[in-house]
């Protein structure tokens, strides 16, 4: 009752998902906060020892899973398990990953819970409400925190009265910290059988095509970003070329994105990836607060932009008022006859 | 018995031009105040309905929308290019409706038009993002959910197939009917206005939209009934009002702020040769770089 639940997505590889340890990491220090318990849900097939990539991130109960229908994801059996989990548990806190997997599944259990869900949090705290409507004093409630409505304002979302508070929280937004390599909880396993019906199998995968992410720019030192002021497709190419000069990768906002400049697995913000390189270059992105989300903590920000007043140019470090084409070109001359 | 789409589509606020007066109060949105479009995806979603109904004689493609008054302009905007008619839920017990609160509205509605094969809508809104009433309206409505669809290469009377667009790759999943499917921006965006269906729906009216009119449209309305927009509201719907609106919400709103940008000590640079060399020998020289 009343403990902190994550569910844990599987990758291709039957790994535990990034997004899954960071919101496990950030799950723990909610419940230390809260002095309740961690508890995480793994759904799948073939899971042997699937707890053990788990307890190091302070997970004290682990409920398993384990049926060969259940790998790959398919909505129906996934949602009907973790209600069946849900239901008998109680969870205050239930946190999953802003993914594919994530947002088609939390919200079917938030309509069938009836509780409030707020997608794509880039913070979550725990604090205090007064409703003055009712006079009623609510304690340590999850602030779901999230930038609304154009990236115009910050959001910060309650559920005064519905259980569990549910989230969702993109790859990359959490820190992923080991908090015990030794710490041992323990397994509860879910009598599938008994809970999955036939016609929660009416959804059937015909075919898949997986790759193994192969573009990852989350792991890069240096990220070369685009906007929409890059202007075209042919523009980009010059970010490539400064990009594999300096070793870097290129990232790309979302208006880039929707503009078909750059494929959505580059994109940088909120609704992309979130990044933390070294160094930031930043092209003709005006930093609307979603795309600042998603690299305001890089180490050190370069903007180059014709518009002087572009807002990114407030937290860049360096901004270079100029256009792309013409800036670009002497940073990769300069680097290529100076660099040993 | 013909075989019967329901788009769900919503007319959103243009977030790309928001204004000082965007926000109330209480942290909902003032939709007054901003230029209101068609949400992309659900045009999207649109298109793949039409393109059932292009290779279906018996296929009719219904366009179901929640909003103001004024929100009725998406489901002519759906008729010139194709939809066959529209129903607007609109009503004031529903301002300030969470995702959860509009799913129970819409999931109502829909099941005032079964029997349905296929509810469709676009993956998420813009003015939200949160891409949670497809699979909520799904769930409401017991039946299955498909969400980020890209393509329909199948459809039959008893079940479609269907491409999904996932992070790391593509999907292709095969469900019984009836079923919410939820489109992908990657879909093919949606046909332009036909002129001849622009000239047949022109003057496509809600009821309250005709008391606002200066011309008496009683004749035209009784020859060309299909020109009739209804209207639901929640005793149409026989809702439960508790489940609606603030009170049906979950979710609250505790606090707004208003993103300031926190100015750091940025140095402004040009894009002459000396300061592009300086800066780049100063990255390089602190192994930023290189």
């Amino acid at each position: 009752m009343n403990n902190i639940f994550v569910y844990c997505e599987l990758t291709e590889e039957k790994l535990i998902a990034d997004v899954s340890l960071e919101l496990l990491s950030k799950g723990r220090k909610l419940a230390n906060e809260l002095k309740v318990k961690l508890e995480a849900v793994i759904i799948g097939s073939d899971l042997k020892d699937a707890e053990s990539m788990v307890f190091p991130f302070g997970v004290d109960i682990v409920h398993l899973a384990d049926d060969s229908r259940l790998f790959p994801y398919t909505t129906l059996p996934h949602t009907a398990l973790v209600l069946d989990i849900f239901n008998r548990e109680k969870p205050e806190i239930a946190l999953f990953g802003a993914t594919s997997i994530g947002r088609d599944l939390a919200p079917r259990i938030a309509s069938a819970l009836r509780c409030g869900l707020t997608a794509d949090c880039t913070s979550l705290e725990i604090g205090d409400h007064f409703e003055n409507k009712t006079q009623t004093e609510y304690k340590n409630l999850l602030y779901q925190i999230r930038p609304a409505f154009g990236g115009n304002i910050i959001a910060t979302i309650i559920n005064p009265e519905t259980r569990p508070q549910m989230a969702t929280v993109r790859e990359g937004v959490m820190k992923k910290e080991v908090s015990d390599d030794k710490y041992k909880g323990k397994v509860k396993k879910v009598d599938v059988a008994a809970v999955l019906k036939d016609s929660d199998f009416v959804v059937e995968i015909l075919e898949r095509h997986m790759e193994a992410s192969k573009i990852n720019i989350k792991n890069s030192q240096v990220i070369i970003a685009g906007g929409y002021g890059v202007g075209s497709r042919e523009n980009f190419q010059l970010l490539y070329d400064l990009a594999e000069v300096l070793g870097a990768q290129v990232g790309a906002s979302r208006a880039a994105v929707d503009a078909g400049f750059s494929e959505h697995e580059r994109q940088i913000g909120q609704t992309g990836v979130t990044v933390r390189p070294k160094l930031y270059i930043a092209c003709g992105i005006s930093g609307a607060v979603q795309h600042r989300a998603g690299m305001d903590q890089s180490a050190q920000i370069i903007s180059i932009n014709t518009d002087p007043n572009a807002p990114i140019n407030n937290i860049a470090d360096y901004a270079i008022i100029g256009s792309i084409t013409d800036v670009i070109p002497k940073m990769i001359k300069y680097y290529k006859a100076n660099s040993k | 018995m013909s075989f019967r789409i329901i788009v769900l589509a919503k007319q959103v606020p243009d977030t790309r031009n928001v204004g000082k007066d965007a926000m109330k109060a209480d942290g909902t949105v003032n939709r007054a105040a901003l230029p209101a479009i068609f949400n992309p995806e659900d045009l999207n979603a649109l298109e793949l309905a039409l393109r059932i109904k292009d290779q279906r004689k018996d296929c009719e493609v219904i366009v179901l929308t929640m909003g103001p008054f004024r929100a009725a302009e998406i489901i002519r905007e759906a008729m010139y290019r194709g939809a066959d008619r529209g129903y607007l839920i609109t009503d004031r017990k529903f301002a300030g409706s969470d995702t959860l609160a509009t799913s129970y509205a819409i999931s109502l509605a829909v099941k005032k038009l079964e029997p349905y094969h296929l509810v469709i809508s676009g993956r998420q809104a813009i003015d939200g993002d949160t891409a949670q009433v497809g699979p909520q309206t799904a769930e409401k409505l017991s039946i299955p959910q498909i969400t980020y669809a890209e393509e329909i290469p199948e459809v039959t009377d008893k079940h479609i197939v269907v491409r999904r667009r996932l992070e790391r790759g593509i999907e292709l999943v095969k469900s019984s009917l009836p079923v919410a499917v939820t489109v992908h921006s990657s879909a093919p965006a949606c046909r332009q206005r036909v002129a001849k269906l622009l000239m047949k729906y022109k003057h496509a009216r809600t009821v309250t939209e005709l008391q606002n009119e200066t011309k008496d449209y009683t004749e035209l309305y009784n020859q060309r009934p299909y020109l009739q927009i209804d209207e639901w509201t929640v005793d149409d719907l026989n809702a439960d009002v508790s489940m609606l609106g603030l009170s049906g919400s979950p979710t609250k709103v505790k606090k707004i702020e208003n993103v300031v940008f926190a100015h750091k000590d940025s140095k402004v640079i040009s894009a002459s040769d000396e300061d592009i060399n300086s800066l780049m020998k100063e990255l390089i020289d602190s192994h930023v770089i290189g």
